[in-house]
């Protein structure tokens, strides 16, 4: 394998990687205050398409993402309502999202199939650091909303372990009656981070529709939200955990699509097959090391709280 | 508990007549917020939803393509409820589906001359096995090790509906056909009969045994009582000796080919050939049935038939130009107002009292 091809692929893997780092940074943002929502992959597929419509419309793709916090936003609301007030199962209401998801970004982008973006996020290089070598041409010749995640990452850490909401968020999600107890709104905190989390999903999606195609199609986010969501247990619940395995996982990504311009004698549809066998060599190995210990994990991860019940 | 002005109190037993009421409510509901979405998009609700239901169920063609519309949805109900008895979360019908359908068309593409009365039953087996086998596989993980099924299942949907791509692109092309990717058609042997001149094929018959099969299974039955019980609480389930991983294994072995069968049944009775989609998300249209059913397979049966009539219309009123879609959004939304009206079913409302009209009912906290 040359030089030029290895950077080739991981610059490939970090942008690859991107939109399943913002989805997987909600998630875990959300199961840390312990709700489980399987509804990423419905929430990046609104998000796609609210944000390509409203970048078409404007000309602008900041407006795009502007539109895709919102639909995310707005869509994990529902999954907060249903499981936090009226405590329904995660699990379903999770998946109903993610169905619910699937018709509506459907529906509403119908009309945007295959129209071309105008004005897309464009990669520019960062002056001084892209010349680093070996780094600056994959970490720093990007677009905006890839150098957005090398500051989102340990913002997003520091906020989980180094704040006093953060802690309280962590309360939240591994002992509701204690924190409660403490005068920790259990109801509010998790709102807001089920609400971030879609906020943050949303993007994800937008990033495929604004930066990575950019264009819209039907289902194209194709199982990056799943990934994701496997990605947070991957990532034992830590942020920075969560910006290697998106980047493994991009890379993954990257590989397949790579080979198949090598001419390599494997049918793409294998090639395509293995970002999603990696995902479940992953998590069997995870699981594994994990059982004895159990890192990380939320102790009240799925469970509704009931004030009446503790 | 409160919530706003309502006060909750909990039931002592969850109420029959919610049961009833929180899905039909909930239709409605779903139907009033499709109507909002038409109505902002432009369109007229009414006359859409009119023509959606008239149409799929009002005429006799209409009424026999719900049926086979309704064979796929209610076989992969069947299939995912068995799993979600035991708090398996099986969100892999889809890719069992394909699987089933694979092993299927194998049978029928390798013995093409074979007389029906050995090709059937042969596809039948095939179809059940390769859905069992694809339920398998993430079963054995989650038995022995604890890993997430709900991850597995779904990341092997995207592996048999690449595998199935990969075949009828490649080497199971039909050569006579113009380059499209289809299997070659089915010989007479692999067709499973139908009724009268209507589309509705056999498979009909293995879904009803099957809802048949499984409500007496899981109401009369010692292994369905035991399934309920480590679903419900495998601590207490661990305690009385069941086996837990081994019944993690049959049951989704159960429920993958159950899944597979709706597969087989697919190619077999309606395709008479593998194509790729030939199935819109049956899979993860079956997990809103099975919910919806509350999982009792009785009710699958009539949840399909209604989703059926949904999809069918949803074709139909796609030539007024609304988009097809339209139809997983409503059913998206069923399953919200579900969840939501749950609560109804463990707790009754109350407006609030000020404190002089009188104590509140007991249980109310703070």
């Amino acid at each position: 394998m040359s030089y030029d091809f290895l950077v080739a692929v991981l610059a490939t893997a970090v942008v690859a990687g991107t939109p399943i780092l913002y989805a997987a940074l909600g998630e875990l943002i959300c199961e840390r205050s312990g709700i489980l929502n399987l509804g990423v992959e419905g929430m990046m597929l609104v998000g796609a398409v609210t944000g390509f419509i409203a970048a078409l419309s404007t000309g602008n793709p900041w407006a795009g993402v502007l539109a895709a916090l919102i639909a995310g936003g707005a869509m994990a609301s529902i999954h907060a309502v249903l499981t936090v007030s009226l405590k329904a199962n995660q699990v379903v209401s999770g998946l109903a999202l993610t169905l619910f998801g699937t018709g509506l970004s459907a529906y509403i982008g119908k009309a945007y199939i295959g129209m071309p973006l105008a004005n897309p996020f464009r990669p520019f290089e960062i002056p001084v650091l892209s010349e680093i070598p070996f780094l600056g041409p994959i970490l720093f010749r990007n677009d905006p909303l890839v150098y957005l995640t090398f500051l989102l990452v340990p913002l997003a850490w520091f906020l989980l372990f180094r704040t006093k909401a953060g802690l309280n968020m962590r309360a939240v999600g591994e002992n509701p009656a204690a924190a409660d107890s403490l005068g920790v709104n259990v109801f509010a905190t998790r709102y807001m981070y089920i609400i971030i989390g879609g906020m943050l999903a949303g993007v994800g999606g937008a990033y495929l529709s604004l930066a990575y195609v950019p264009a819209w199609m039907e289902n194209m986010v194709a199982g990056r939200g799943w990934i994701a969501v496997a990605l947070v247990i991957f990532a034992t619940w830590n942020p920075v955990n969560a910006l290697l395995g998106a980047y493994i996982f991009g890379g993954i990504h990257a590989l397949g699509f790579r080979l198949q311009t090598l001419d390599v004698n494997v049918s793409p549809y294998f090639l395509k097959m293995l970002p999603y066998l990696f995902t479940i060599a992953v998590l069997i190995f995870v699981t594994r090391k994990n059982n004895r210990s159990r890192i990380g994990a939320p102790k009240a991860l799925g469970q509704a709280y009931d004030r009446e019940e503790r | 508990m409160k919530i706003g002005l309502i006060t909750l109190e909990k039931r002592a037993a969850p109420s029959p007549i919610m049961a009833v009421m929180v899905p039909v409510v909930s239709v409605f509901m779903a139907l009033l917020v499709g109507a909002i979405f038409l109505k902002i998009t432009g369109r007229e609700p009414l006359p859409i939803y009119f023509e959606m239901f008239s149409r799929a169920f009002g005429t006799r063609y209409g009424l026999s393509e719900t049926i086979v519309k309704s064979i796929p949805l209610m076989l992969a109900g069947l299939g995912v409820a068995v799993a979600f008895r035991m708090q398996l979360w099986n969100i892999g019908g889809e890719g069992q589906l394909f699987m089933g359908a694979f092993a299927a068309t194998w049978v029928a593409l390798s013995f093409p001359d074979q007389a029906a009365y050995l090709l059937l039953p042969l596809m039948f087996f095939a179809g059940c096995a390769g859905g069992a086998v694809w339920g398998l596989l993430p079963a054995i993980p989650r038995a022995y090790m604890g890993v997430n099924e709900i991850i597995t299942t779904l990341m092997l949907n995207y592996v048999a509906i690449l595998w199935v791509e990969y075949l009828v692109y490649g080497p199971w092309k039909d050569p006579h056909g113009y380059n499209f990717p289809l299997t070659a058609k089915f010989t007479a042997g692999a067709i499973l009969p139908t009724m009268g001149d209507s589309r509705i094929h056999a498979g009909l018959l293995f879904g009803l045994t099957i809802a048949v099969v499984l409500w007496v299974v899981f109401n009369r039955t010692k292994w369905g009582y035991e399934v309920r019980v480590i679903g419900d609480s495998p601590g207490a389930a661990r305690f009385a000796g069941m086996n837990i991983p081994r019944n993690i294994l049959v049951v989704m072995a159960v429920s993958g080919a159950i899944c597979g069968l709706a597969g087989m049944a697919e190619v077999s009775g309606l395709m008479h050939r593998l194509q790729p989609g030939f199935s819109p998300g049956y899979g993860y249209t079956a997990i809103i049935i099975a919910w919806l059913a509350k999982l009792n397979p009785l009710a699958i049966v009539l949840v399909a038939f209604l989703f059926g009539g949904l999809q069918v219309g949803g074709y139909i009123v796609q030539t007024t130009g609304v988009p097809a879609t339209m139809v997983a959004m409503l059913q998206g939304s069923v399953l919200f107002f579900i969840l939501g009206g749950d609560i109804l079913l463990r707790y009754r409302l109350r407006w609030r009292r000020s404190p002089d009209s009188g104590a509140p009912g007991k249980g109310v906290g703070a």
